[in-house]
């Protein structure tokens, strides 16, 4: 029995996870389908994929709260297979359902929670107080959880996730259903955990999120199809280069461009055309439209973003 | 094991508890209301019982016979009747409930010092009305045929050496076995405690599904055996509290008193509610939401009063509903609870009950954490 509660006791030199070959089948349905990857200590690791990808599977093998089918890891030097309970005691894990006691104050959910993770006395009354600052939730304490906002909410289910100073943190779409000042505060908060020592694995479908990390690995249908920095996955994952063009006349412009045999995708980002082309320049491009009658348009090379490679890698697999 | 998680789980359940005024009404009310309603329906109605009289004597001492009845308070007579078939049809129209039938040669019986007899029909599908007449009507008649037997003997001018006597002939009809409050309220102590230990535990687990909660538990290093040890000892308390409140109003309100030991008698009952916890436990598992948590807690609820001997005797049950009723925890403590109430026995007699609730308890609660480790998967 454990009752160790401080910063785990952990190979310092180790990555925090390490997976190989990790497989989870239901059946003949192959949720995650030979997954290999490691997340370094302090590092912000974003899963990006749509829903139904395999990310909940694999956070769940990765918490020790499901056998993997095949594969073999370790979570802070711990295995997945054999030692679910060690995982368990160092890891915080938060996911999008803020599972906070509703009926309880937001003191006693923070006290709750350092009770099942046996944070010791001495160090209680402190920890909470550090907590609920943290979470700007001071003067609120005596509330109960179910009268605070989503933002609110999120905050302290974060509190609560880390009342035993976790060296690892799960995030499973923490951000789901709140709103955008909300987000960009809870990721401040993640991101000040990390600058700490804290390793974050957050799976999202959010991209912007995802582009705060440091790195990012993309599943889909169960299969890790990249993995990389956002500035990576920028540089080398897609394949041509992006256009931004300006022009009056929109709809012939678009035609055109989805009728040349080089144009990889296009689409309209407010009164602008994003295009990506497999071949050629700015230069080349304006000539092709001045060819077709489209004069005036202002054509420049823009720099993509998340969003455009995961939907480009997305549409290719 | 750990004490700290464990305690802190109890912490957290007793703190909702107290927030939680729905369970909390659930706790103080079902045995408050259940035992008011059941004993005062099967008491309120147990004088004035509505009497129709078949007096084929016309004597003087019928006459006085009838009217102790009277007297008494428990019997009103509403009417004479003609023929003994008019008086069963006031019984079976609901007129009556008890018909007096006194033979013709009950007045003479009496006189010549010879036992009379007379005969008490009563309705039996009203137990309390059915047991009230009969024993008020046997004590009448115990009185009665001293002094109507005095009276008459002295009004002949004789001394009184003569053994004679009224005998009181019951007959009870469509519910001969007359389940009286004293045997019921036991049985009804065991029924709330069953009905509240099941739900309160089913819906402490089914709660946390919906809620998303147990998800977070899951993840934490919290065992299942904690979880569950967490969720059913602050209901054991909660359980035993609602017990010794149940006692008390069966004693101030139905003289129910507790003939034996009552600290035995709550020792005994733990392996019972350990029991029906488990069985909560096992709906927990199962139930994917409160409603459904509730309606399964309604279907455990069936076999335990009908097959528990808590409305039947288990004799006049087929042999395979005997064998099934061994099956049920409420027949064991139905056993423990008249028992200890009524008999004023211990645990030195009713050792197998306890017994056999110990082993329903571990078999439920081990069957309920093993399954509930699955659910987690």
């Amino acid at each position: 029995m454990t009752t160790d509660t401080g910063r785990a006791i952990t190979p310092s030199n180790g990555a925090a996870i390490e997976v190989r070959g990790l497989t989870k089948r239901f059946g003949d349905r192959v949720a995650v389908n030979d997954v290999t990857f490691e997340v370094q200590r302090g590092e912000v690791f974003a899963f990006l994929g749509p829903n139904g990808s395999g990310k909940s599977t694999t956070i769940r093998m990765l918490c020790g709260i499901l056998a993997p089918t095949e594969g073999t890891g370790t979570v802070l030097g711990y295995d997945i297979r054999t030692q679910q309970d060690r995982i368990k005691q160092h890891i915080g894990y938060m996911s999008q359902r803020f599972s906070l006691y509703e009926d309880l104050t937001v003191r006693e959910n923070l006290e709750f929670y350092a009770g099942i993770y046996t944070v010791p006395r001495p160090l209680l009354a402190a920890r909470v107080t550090e907590l609920i600052a943290m979470a700007g939730l001071e003067g609120r304490e005596g509330q109960l959880a179910a009268q605070l906002s989503g933002g609110w909410k999120q905050r302290l289910a974060l509190g609560c996730a880390i009342v035993h100073r976790p060296p690892l943190l799960f995030l499973d779409e923490p951000t789901a259903g709140v709103d955008p000042v909300s987000r960009r505060e809870f990721w401040t908060m993640i991101h000040g955990l990390a600058a700490t020592g804290v390793t974050v694995f957050a799976t999202t479908h959010y991209l912007d999120e995802a582009e705060h990390s440091n790195r990012v690995a993309m599943i889909d249908s169960g299969v890790l199809t990249a993995i990389a920095t956002p500035a990576d996955f920028k540089a080398h994952y897609l394949h041509g280069t992006l256009f931004s063009i300006r022009t009056p006349d929109i709809l012939e412009t678009l035609t055109l461009l989805q009728s040349r045999p080089e144009t990889a995708d296009v689409s309209l980002y407010g009164d602008a055309i994003h295009a990506l082309m497999q071949t050629g320049d700015e230069a080349t491009l304006r000539a092709a439209l001045a060819a077709a009658g489209i004069e005036d348009a202002t054509v420049e090379v823009i720099p993509p973003s998340l969003e455009d490679v995961f939907i480009s890698l997305m549409k290719r697999s | 094991m750990n004490l700290g998680r464990l305690s802190a789980i109890i912490r957290k359940e007793l703190i909702q508890v107290r927030r939680d005024h729905i369970t909390l009404a659930l706790v103080v009310g079902i045995p408050v209301v259940e035992l008011l309603m059941f004993g005062y329906a099967l008491n309120a109605v147990t004088d004035h019982i509505a009497t129709v009289v078949f007096d084929q004597s016309g004597t003087a001492s019928s006459r006085s016979f009838v009217s102790s009845f009277d007297n008494t308070g428990y019997f009103t007579v509403r009417r004479w009747t003609s023929t003994r078939e008019e008086a069963m049809r006031a019984i079976d129209n609901g007129e009556a409930k008890v018909a007096l039938i006194i033979p013709p040669d009950f007045g003479n019986d009496i006189l010549g010092g010879r036992p009379a007899t007379a005969q008490l029909i009563v309705d039996g599908s009203d137990p309390s009305v059915a047991q009230t007449a009969m024993f008020s009507g046997g004590l009448i008649a115990q009185v009665q045929s001293a002094t109507v037997t005095v009276e008459a003997l002295n009004r002949l001018g004789q001394t009184s050496n003569a053994r004679g006597g009224i005998e009181l002939r019951p007959v009870v009809l469509y519910n001969p076995r007359m389940l009286s409050v004293k045997f019921m309220v036991p049985a009804l102590i065991g029924l709330v405690l069953q009905l509240q230990g099941v739900l309160l535990t089913a819906l402490a687990v089914v709660r946390e599904r919906e809620r998303g909660t147990l998800e977070q538990l899951i993840v934490s290093p919290v065992r299942p055996g904690e979880l569950m040890l967490g969720k059913i000892l602050p209901n054991i308390g909660l359980c035993l509290a609602s017990t010794v409140m149940t006692l008390v109003i069966a004693r101030v309100l139905f003289d129910v008193p507790v003939v034996g030991s009552t600290i035995e008698l709550l020792l005994l009952t733990l392996p019972f509610l350990f029991g029906t916890l488990g069985i909560g436990l096992a709906i927990s598992v199962v139930a994917r939401n409160q409603a459904q948590a509730l309606q399964m807690t309604m279907f455990t609820l069936l076999p335990s009063i009908l097959l528990s001997g808590f409305l039947f005797g288990r004799e006049g049950m087929p042999q395979i509903f005997q064998w099934l009723s061994l099956a049920i925890p409420m027949t064991y403590y139905l056993e423990i609870l008249r028992g200890v109430i009524l008999k004023g026995v211990g645990i030195q007699v009713l050792w197998p009950q306890a017994l056999a609730l110990t082993v329903f308890a571990i078999v439920t609660l081990g069957v309920s954490v093993a399954r509930f480790q699955k659910t987690v998967e």
